[in-house]
């Protein structure tokens, strides 16, 4: 094949005290590809992330970014300075700081203790932290305490903080809980404005919000990959709408 | 820009008087005003506060861990006390034939017959012989407690261990740390520690003269101390800190080693606390085991709290505070003194979580409160009407 995959899951496994939480997953994304992953809860997809971005190791199976870099013998701060960002489900920003401050922690220049001793804010780094706020729409709040902004501009400034790290294949939790229905539009478009500058893994229930973003949809179900297509395509197949009908906590009216 | 922040003008205009008061009026109450006038300060009293300042210095060092990195540790005597014991050894090699033995070793080396194991060397043990070097002294009070937090710090930090679970094992280790301590055969002095000093660089430690250096020296090290924190909170590390205490998480997967910014705080405290505690043995006159008691900490953990954790001018009120009122308190009553203390961290940290420090800031909301409510019925007495009518008369 002449294309080459971003990231490439073969053969995973992980079981958590018995439970198999992640079986045979075999996963394999384009670089600037937009991929929305959905699924029951307990599906897996919230632990693929921390197999990705190196909080937990897999029992079995290879996780590999780009060519040839083998993601499951390195730890997440090393996973993250290859360019591998992510967002956690609740917003995790700095409160105590500005928003500008947060962006500027987020920079990938300085990340060693004697490096962040004695380093300073450099007109570049100023220019680029101001461009970010500008993308996420946070530029009038350069100077307030992140802690408080409102929960959607805790999301998008935690998206801004990834793409100041430069972040290649970005990893986005649940981007929309907790959010208003103009909030979560908006945060479509910042999405969808992010792909093919960047690649995109985005995990959401929210249906209206996935046929929003979602060019290629992958189900997840029981630790393994049940289909993958188009939301249209996703929608109609039956394997899908039995296992979400079969269960009763989730959005079966989405479908 | 983060400069307003952390120091308003009223704080550095308090500071500035703190500072003075202490290096210049304090030692010059004592030197040059004559003991029978009321302004005198007594060389019992200038120990008294050098001891208060050596305490400040342990309080930023536990601030510098729990304030701004979130890391509770309820060991940081320890490192007060390894550094004690590290000057201490040096003054008991100077006291020479002067003891009750009136031998070459220090007392408990005779009494416990140490000739008979170490004859190698006369009965000093090994380990003691540079330690008749002040400046290997000097060097062994920085360098054998960040050895330790360093050791300690890296097996707890690459386990991830966080939270209480972190406390508790600062806890056990200061507690290990003072049961051998108390061993006779560990040869620090067992449970009577080192004491008895008699000299220190060739003058008599107990002359007013050298009080007042030894007073000086604390104050310049608190000076010292405090200037390096507030700069550490400006920088992108003192950011870090703080953002490492408020989302681990999230500066972790922002492409930080936070085990090693945690490692880094852990040895500099451990070294500031270390430092305080070597100029503390000197003016005391004593270092036991006790210093390094699991309470000793907790102790000087409410002295953080109490003054204002997260603050720099609050951890050095909360352990001048404290220490002043347990001094008066132990003095004229002293069976309430543990119920004194424990009530105080209870009100504190019910009523004033903030500390000290918070008080004012405290305040301020409770009368943007009382006047909110108030201007808020306000239209409902006079009304609109009325004050166009008083408006309207001359």
């Amino acid at each position: 094949m002449a294309k080459e995959f971003i990231l490439t899951l073969e053969g995973v496994n992980k079981t958590f005290d018995g439970f198999q939480a992640i079986s045979d997953l075999n996963f394999y994304m384009d670089a600037g590809e937009l991929r929305t992953i959905i699924g029951p809860n307990g599906a897996g997809k919230s632990t693929m992330l921390d197999l990705i971005t190196g909080r937990t190791r897999p029992d079995s199976g290879t996780i590999e970014f780009g060519k040839a870099t083998d993601l499951t013998r390195l730890n997440e701060y090393q996973i993250n300075r290859l360019g591998i960002g992510r967002k956690f489900q609740t917003p995790s920003v700095y409160t105590d700081h500005t928003v500008f401050e947060n962006i500027l922690l987020s920079l990938p220049d300085t990340r060693s203790v004697l490096g962040t001793l004695f380093s300073r804010v450099t007109p570049r780094q100023r220019e680029r932290i101001h461009g970010i706020l500008t993308l996420i729409g946070l530029e009038e709040k350069a100077e307030s305490k992140a802690g408080a902004l409102a929960h959607g501009q805790k999301q998008w400034l935690e998206i801004g903080m990834l793409l100041a790290q430069n972040a290649k294949l970005l990893l986005v939790d649940e981007p929309a809980a907790g959010m208003t229905d103009e909030e979560t539009e908006r945060t479509g478009e910042l999405l969808l404005s992010l792909a093919g500058r960047h690649s995109l893994i985005v995990i959401e229930h929210d249906m209206a919000f996935v046929r929003q973003i979602a060019s290629k949809v992958t189900v997840l179900h029981q630790g393994s990959i049940l289909c993958e297509g188009t939301v249209e395509e996703v929608q109609n197949n039956e394997k899908v709408v039995e296992v979400y009908l079969g269960r009763k906590h989730e959005p079966k009216r989405h479908l | 820009m983060t400069m307003k922040r952390f120091l308003s003008k009223a704080e550095m205009a308090g500071l500035t008087v703190g500072f003075i008061l202490v290096l210049v009026v304090l030692p010059a109450l004592n030197a040059f005003v004559p003991s029978s006038s009321p302004f005198h300060v007594t060389d019992f009293a200038l120990s008294l506060c050098g001891k208060y300042l050596c305490y400040a210095v342990l309080a930023l060092s536990i601030d510098l861990l729990w304030g701004y990195t979130g890391l509770l540790s309820l060991g940081q005597c320890l490192f007060f006390a390894l550094g004690g014991y590290a000057l201490g050894m040096y003054l008991m090699l100077m006291i020479g034939p002067r003891g009750q033995y009136h031998a070459a070793l220090p007392d408990f080396m005779v009494f416990l017959e140490f000739p008979k194991r170490f004859p190698a060397t006369g009965g000093l043990p090994p380990h003691w012989v540079p330690f008749r070097h002040f400046w290997f002294a000097a060097a062994a009070v920085v360098w054998v407690p960040a050895l330790v937090a360093l050791v300690f710090g890296f097996l707890a930090f690459r386990s991830r261990i966080k939270g209480v679970y972190f406390s508790i094992l600062t806890q056990a280790l200061t507690y290990a740390a003072c049961l051998m301590f108390f061993r006779n055969d560990f040869t620090f002095g067992g449970n009577n520690g080192l004491t008895d000093f008699k000299d220190i660089l060739g003058h008599d430690i107990n002359a007013p003269a050298t009080r007042r250096a030894l007073f000086l020296a604390s104050g310049l090290l608190l000076l010292a101390a405090y200037a390096l924190c507030r700069w550490l909170t400006t920088t992108r590390f003192g950011k870090i800190q703080r953002a490492i205490r408020d989302s681990e998480n999230r500066v972790l997967f922002s492409g930080y080693a936070t085990a090693h910014f945690k490692l880094f705080v852990f040895v500099l405290a451990a070294v500031l606390a270390s430092l305080g505690g070597a100029l503390f043995v000197p003016q005391v006159g004593i270092i036991n085991p006790s210093e390094m008691a699991p309470d000793k900490s907790i102790e000087a953990v409410v002295w953080v709290s109490v003054g204002g954790r997260g603050t720099l001018v609050g951890p050095i009120l909360g352990a001048v505070g404290v220490n002043w009122l347990k001094s008066f308190v132990t003095h004229s009553a002293p069976e309430y003194w543990l119920y004194i203390l424990g009530g105080l961290f209870i009100v504190m940290t019910l009523f004033f979580p903030k500390g000290i420090v918070g008080i004012p800031e405290q305040v301020r909301a409770l009368r943007r409160r009382w006047l909110s409510t108030r201007t808020g019925a306000a239209p409902v007495e006079p009304g609109p009407a009325a004050i166009a009518h008083s408006k309207a008369e001359p």
